[in-house]
């Protein structure tokens, strides 16, 4: 488990609007990378390019190289689904499936490769998955109650033992924490730490503590202007990210003299 | 004003103007006034209906069997009560699948420039008058369909549903019952189509993000997402089956024979055919007997139209019941 991202020249583009230009960075394995940057620089747009979400949106199209520990992920014989198994995601808006029992949400990934599988191996995988998340204490005693019967940070929980039930090789996060309280939010977090042991974990967030307390390397993402494209500005260990910055740019935002 | 301990003291400001009734405001007495009145009108007018109808069929259902032209009024409305349900299970049948396929393909599959096309020709399906149905039925579909019942009839007769003399204008009860899945298509796949373009895009996000493929992800999330949606669909397609008159009159050789198979020209009627095709002929006798067979008809409308919005209303229910489990 757990590969390593480079991502080469990448211009993203929504039809024929330039939404994020020349991005390179090497996302390494076993560590949490963090996007940062004000809304609208395209942190959004380049996660969802690390597992081909992107291309779901109309007009959506990436340019460039995306590697996962050396294969293309964008090469013309591969296939997005696979990709998808391998690189997971959690949103920003928790969304486990209502008409799913806890139990079956965990399982849903699993549910779409190998449906004959015996019940004591997946209530095997349901467990890890939930513990992996935090959860199975709380849930344990109803995971036939639906999903979304939980509250929004175990909501949010579940959603990253759903994803992390197929065990892939890299997790996205997008704000995952945006619609959650400050003690989910804390939980979260300290999971995300636990998470980084097995995975590479690619976090967006805007709250600049939470990347300097989750991260080991930070981007920073920035826009010149509305209609210009976003652009990788600094890449760097967090640290050196949110105490002495390269760039002038990077120091304004972290230290919230933006515009 | 006063101020006593911390406490701003109100007692000499003029009221605020803003908050009091605006009574030149008439629009919201005037639409609610209609708004009952329209909801109130339709249950007059569904009351009258159905008064006139019991009032009517009386003296069918209570007559002595030797007094009436069609003898027992149970007995005479059995063969017509099975082949309308018979035609519209039928038809069901086969519409359902075919909308929800057309309607998947609407919202989840055609390409935008598409999409609309073909939505649009479904729903102006709609608007084609039965009677004309009834003529491409009978003149175009029925003899088209003859060589497919021959070769049904002869290589599958063994089937007790492809069994019997074969028809030879294929007038039968197959015919009938595709005519119908025809008709009652667009008002399920625009209805299915209306829930599944509703799924929460989030939901389907997360099943792609999981790995699912286009189908799966349909599987996953669309569908569970509409079923009750579909269901209340069918229900109304049912509905329209199960009163269809026009068509299954030109359409169907319809008698009184009780029978499953569905490709001779012995057939059961349907009731609302049978009343069309009965009432020119009938005498003040048999009018009440016709009515009587209205009314189980009408009866037969009302149970599925309930069921539909009970199995509706039992979604929006499991809904409520979630969200206060999550709140409680
Ligand atoms: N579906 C879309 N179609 C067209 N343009 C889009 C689409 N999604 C995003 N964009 C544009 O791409 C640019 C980057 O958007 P993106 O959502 O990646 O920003 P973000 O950094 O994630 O912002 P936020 O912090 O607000 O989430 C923006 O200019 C946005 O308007
Ligand atoms: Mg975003």
């Amino acid at each position: 488990m757990a590969k390593r991202m480079e991502l080469q020249d990448l211009n993203i583009y929504y039809g024929n609007f330039l939404a994020v230009k020349g991005v390179n960075m090497v996302i390494e394995p076993r560590a949490v990378t963090a996007f940062i940057g004000p809304s609208g620089c395209g942190k959004s747009t380049v996660l969802r390019c690390l597992d081909r979400m992107l291309e779901l949106t109309p007009g959506g199209r990436v340019e460039g190289r995306v590697l996962l520990d050396g294969q293309d992920i964008y090469a013309p014989n591969v296939d997005p689904v696979r990709v998808r198994q391998q690189v997971g995601m959690v949103f920003q808006q928790p969304n486990p499936f209502p008409t799913m029992s806890i139990r079956d949400n965990v399982l849903a990934g699993i549910q779409l490769n190998a449906r004959k599988m015996p019940k004591a191996h997946k209530d095997e995988i349901v467990e890890r998955s939930l513990r992996g998340a935090n959860l199975w204490n709380e849930v344990k005693d109803r995971l036939g109650s639906p999903g979304n019967g939980l509250s929004g940070g175990q909501q949010q929980r579940l959603c990253i033992a759903r994803a992390i039930a197929i065990q892939p090789e890299v997790l996205l996060m997008d704000e995952p924490c945006s619609a959650l309280d400050p003690i989910s939010t804390l939980a979260i977090e300290d999971l995300i730490q636990e998470l980084k042991e097995n995975y590479t974990v690619v976090i967006v967030t805007h709250n600049m503590q939470q990347a300097s307390r989750v991260s080991d390397k930070t981007g920073f993402f920035n826009i010149e202007g509305t209609g210009k494209p976003g652009q990788l500005i600094e890449f760097d260990l967090t640290e050196k990210i949110f105490t002495n910055p390269s760039q002038k740019d990077t120091e304004r935002y972290i230290t919230g003299q933006f515009g | 004003m006063t101020v006593t301990g911390g406490n701003v003291v109100s007692e000499d400001l003029a009221p605020d103007q803003s908050l009091l009734v605006d009574r030149r405001k008439l629009g919201d007495p005037v639409f609610k006034g209609f708004s009952v009145g329209s909801g109130m009108l339709i249950l007059v007018i569904l009351a009258a209906v159905a008064a006139f109808l019991i009032v009517q069929a009386v003296p069918a259902f209570v007559a002595d069997a030797a007094d009436l032209p069609y003898g027992n009024t149970w007995g005479y409305v059995a063969p017509f009560l099975f082949g309308t349900i018979w035609s519209s299970f039928l038809a069901l049948l086969m519409a359902v699948p075919v909308a929800i396929g057309i309607a998947l393909y609407i919202s989840h599959f055609a390409p935008k420039q598409l999409a609309s096309p073909v939505a649009f020709v479904v729903d102006l399906l709609a608007a084609v008058p039965s009677v004309v149905f009834g003529l491409w039925g009978i003149n175009v579909l029925a003899p088209a369909l003859v060589p497919i019942y021959q070769w049904l009839g002869a290589n599958l007769g063994w089937i007790p549903l492809f069994g019997g003399n074969v028809s030879g204008t294929g007038r039968t009860m197959l015919t009938a019952a595709i005519v119908l899945a025809i008709m009652i298509l667009p008002i399920i796949t625009s209805l299915s189509r209306e829930v599944f373009l509703r799924t929460p895009g989030l939901q389907e996000e997360a099943s792609f993000a999981l790995g699912a493929t286009r189908w799966e992800m349909i599987g996953q999330v669309v569908l569970p997402f509409g079923r009750s949606g579909v269901v209340s669909a069918a229900m109304l397609g049912l509905g329209r089956a199960l009163g269809e008159t026009m068509a299954v009159a030109m359409v169907l050789s319809g008698g009184r024979n009780i029978t499953f198979q569905l490709l001779t020209s012995n057939n059961p009627n349907t009731i609302a055919s049978n009343i069309a095709l009965a009432f020119p002929e009938a005498d003040s006798h048999a009018v009440p007997q016709l009515i009587a067979t209205g009314l189980v008809l009408f009866v037969i409308t009302f149970v599925v139209n309930m069921a539909g919005r009970a199995i509706t209303s039992g979604h929006g229910f499991r809904l409520a019941h979630k969200r206060a489990h999550k709140e409680g």
